[in-house]
C-alpha cells in the first residue's frame, strides 16, 4: 500500500508489461490506492535510487495502474523500466499533482506521451464535451486511437508531423492551433507535452483571445 | 572536444592526475592554478612539470572561456554572452551596486519550467550546464575579483540541473576552491520539492523560492510546475527544515497588475508563510513580448510592500537593473541564438 507522503516509496510487482509501438510502452501494477485522474506518480528501480514522476495512464476504478512512457536511450529511468519483466518490483510513491480534470467542455492538447493523463481522465468517465487534439510524428504513434475514434468522433483531431494518412491533419499541433479563426475563450484548455510545446501553444491560444486563466499546462521535465 | 577541467572537484583533479601517472599532489596544484589564479593556460601553470603540462594539455582543455559579446546598461549592468553546449549560447548578468557586485549565473540553456511570464521559458530547453559552464561565468567576466554575491537566478532551473549546480557549490564554497561564504551564494527554485530538500541537505546556501501568489488555483496559472510541486508541500518542507540562524530563505514575488496585488493576496501570504523566518522579495514585471500580463503602478507596488511590512514580514522592492539591454530579471534569453 502506497503511504499518503510524497517523500515514502512502496514496492509494488509488475503485473503487465506492453511495447504498444517502437520505444513506447505500457507497464502495469495492481491499484491499491485512490487517486484522481491526471495525477502522478513517482517511480524508482530501488527504495533509495532516483525518482521520476510519471502520469497515470488508466482510470481512476480500474483494478490496475498503468504508466506510459518513451524509452529515452541516455535516460535514466526509462531503459530500466522498459527491461522489466512480470512480477519484478518497482518502488511509487503515493499519486500527487493537479493536473486534473473535471466535467466542464474544455479542450484537451497533448503530444506524444503527454496523452497519458488525459487517458486517465477519458478512462474515469470525463471525456464526455471534450476535444482532444493529440499530435504525434508518426501515424504508428496514436495510441488509444481506437478508443478516443469511437468516443470522441470528430472531436478527436489527429496531428502528425511527419506522416500522411486519413482523417490526420498534416502538421505539428501547434500550427494546427495558428490556423484555427474561432476558438472557444470561454473553454478550459489543457495542455501537457514537453515544455516547447506547452509554451509555444500557450502563446498561441493567448494570442487568439484565450484568457490565459483559462489554459492549464503540465510540462514533462 | 577535450573534457574541461574548470568546474571540478579536489577529488576528481585528484583522480585524473593520478590516471595520468602524475603525482596525486597534481591535482591540489591544479585547484590552486584554476580557482586561486588568473591563468588561461596549462602554459602558465608554472609550478607543474613540463611533462604533466604536456600530458594535461594531450588529455584536457582548461574550460576557462572568455565571453563573447558584452552589453552595458546605461545603470551600469552588464550582460554578458557565453558560448555553451554545441552551438548554444548563455548570458550572464553583472549588476554593481555600491559596494555590493552580485553576478546572475545561468544553470541551464533555456528552460523547461515554462513560466508565462519569462522570456527564457519562451525559448524551451537545450540543454544542461557543466559545473564548469556555470563556474565559468563568474570566473571568466573582468569583474570577478570585485564579485560580492552570486545568484543562480539566471537562464533555467538551478534544481532541474541539481548535481551540476551542488558540484558548482562545493567548488565555490570550499577552502581548495574559490573559498566563498555560502552566505554569499543564492540559489533560486521554482520549487521542485525533492530537489530542493536535496539541495537543503547537501549546501548551506540561500534559498529563494518563487512564489508570484499565494493562491494554489492563481498559480498553476502561471506556473506549470505547480501542477506537480503543490506550493502547500513546498512550504511544508520549508516549516520543518531547521534553517538555523545564518542561512536565509526568501520568497521572490513578481507583481503583476489586478492579478496577484491585491489586499487579499497580502493577507494569504501572512498567512501561508507564518512560522517561517524569511522575507519578500517583491520583483516588478518586465512585460516580455506577447505577454497578457503587466506590471502594476509604482504606488500599486510601494502600498503592497507596506502593507507586508505591517504584517511583519520582511519586505524589499528589488532594484530593476538592466532592462535596457534585457538583463532584468525574466528576460535573459538566447532563442535567437539557439534557433540559427
Amino acid at each position: 500500500m502506497t503511504t499518503n507522503d510524497s517523500h515514502q516509496v512502496s514496492p509494488v510487482s509488475i503485473s503487465f508489461t506492453e511495447e504498444l509501438t517502437e520505444g513506447i510502452y505500457l507497464i502495469g501494477f495492481r491499484r491499491e490506492f485512490l487517486f484522481r485522474a491526471g495525477q502522478v506518480i513517482g517511480i524508482a528501480m530501488e527504495e533509495k535510487g532516483p525518482r521520476r514522476l510519471y502520469s497515470i495512464c488508466s482510470g481512476e476504478q480500474e483494478e490496475e495502474i498503468h504508466i506510459l512512457y518513451k524509452v529515452v536511450d541516455d535516460g535514466f529511468l526509462t531503459p530500466q523500466l522498459s527491461d522489466l519483466e512480470i512480477g519484478e518490483t518497482i518502488w511509487i510513491t503515493a499519486p500527487g499533482g493537479e493536473f486534473t480534470g473535471d466535467k466542464d467542455p474544455a479542450v484537451w492538447i497533448a503530444t506524444g506521451t503527454g496523452i497519458a493523463p488525459f487517458y486517465s481522465m477519458f478512462r474515469s468517465g470525463l471525456g464526455e464535451n471534450k476535444t482532444l487534439l493529440h499530435g504525434n510524428r508518426f501515424m504508428e504513434q496514436f495510441n488509444f486511437y481506437d478508443e478516443f475514434r469511437e468516443a470522441f468522433g470528430q472531436n478527436y483531431i489527429r496531428c502528425s508531423s511527419a506522416d500522411n494518412g486519413e482523417e490526420v491533419y498534416q502538421g505539428r499541433v501547434t500550427r494546427y492551433l495558428e490556423e484555427q479563426d474561432a476558438l472557444n475563450p470561454a473553454l478550459k484548455y489543457y495542455l501537457c507535452g514537453s515544455a516547447d510545446m506547452v509554451v509555444e501553444a500557450r502563446d498561441i491560444l493567448i494570442s487568439k483571445g484565450i484568457p490565459f486563466s483559462n489554459i492549464i499546462s503540465e510540462i514533462y521535465f | 572536444m577535450r573534457e574541461h577541467l574548470f568546474g571540478k572537484t579536489l577529488e576528481e583533479l585528484k583522480d585524473l592526475s593520478v590516471k595520468l601517472g602524475l603525482p596525486a599532489f597534481t591535482g591540489r596544484q591544479l585547484a590552486e592554478w584554476l580557482y586561486k589564479k588568473e591563468i588561461s593556460s596549462f602554459d602558465e601553470m608554472t609550478n607543474l612539470s613540463l611533462k604533466a603540462r604536456a600530458l594535461l594539455k594531450e588529455h584536457y582543455d582548461t574550460g576557462i572561456i572568455s565571453p563573447t559579446d558584452i552589453q552595458v546598461s546605461v545603470d551600469g549592468t552588464k550582460k554578458y554572452l557565453f558560448p555553451a553546449l554545441e552551438g548554444k549560447f548563455i548570458e550572464t548578468a553583472y549588476i554593481p551596486d555600491g559596494l555590493r557586485h552580485t553576478v546572475c549565473v545561468s544553470s541551464q540553456v533555456g528552460c523547461k519550467m515554462g513560466c508565462l511570464f519569462c522570456m527564457t521559458g519562451k525559448q524551451g530547453f537545450q540543454g544542461n550546464l557543466s559545473s564548469g559552464e556555470i563556474l565559468n561565468q563568474y570566473r571568466s567576466i573582468p569583474e570577478w575579483k570585485s564579485i560580492t554575491n552570486l545568484v543562480y537566478m539566471g537562464m533555467g532551473e538551478p534544481l532541474d540541473n541539481l548535481e551540476e549546480v551542488l558540484k558548482s557549490l562545493e567548488v565555490l564554497i570550499s577552502d581548495w576552491g574559490f573559498a566563498l561564504s555560502p552566505r554569499r551564494i543564492t540559489v533560486s527554485t521554482i520549487g521542485i520539492t525533492p530537489a530542493m530538500l536535496e539541495f537543503l541537505n547537501r549546501s548551506n546556501a540561500h534559498l529563494a523560492v518563487s512564489l508570484h501568489t499565494p493562491f494554489e488555483e492563481e498559480r498553476r496559472k502561471l506556473m506549470p510546475v505547480q501542477q506537480v510541486y503543490p506550493l502547500k508541500e513546498v512550504l511544508k518542507e520549508i516549516k520543518s527544515w531547521d534553517f538555523g540562524r545564518q542561512r536565509r530563505v526568501s520568497f521572490e514575488y513578481i507583481l503583476f497588475k489586478d492579478f496577484n496585488d491585491s489586499l487579499s493576496h497580502v493577507n494569504e501570504l501572512s498567512k501561508i508563510l507564518h512560522g517561517i523566518r524569511c522575507r519578500i522579495n517583491l520583483i516588478r514585471f518586465h512585460p516580455i513580448p506577447d505577454t497578457p500580463l503587466e506590471s502594476p503602478d509604482e504606488e500599486t507596488i510601494q502600498a503592497f510592500k507596506e502593507k507586508l511590512t505591517a504584517k511583519g514580514i520582511t519586505t524589499t522592492i528589488r532594484a530593476s537593473r538592466g532592462q535596457d539591454i534585457w538583463a532584468a530579471c525574466g528576460l535573459l534569453s538566447t532563442k535567437k541564438l539557439a534557433d540559427k
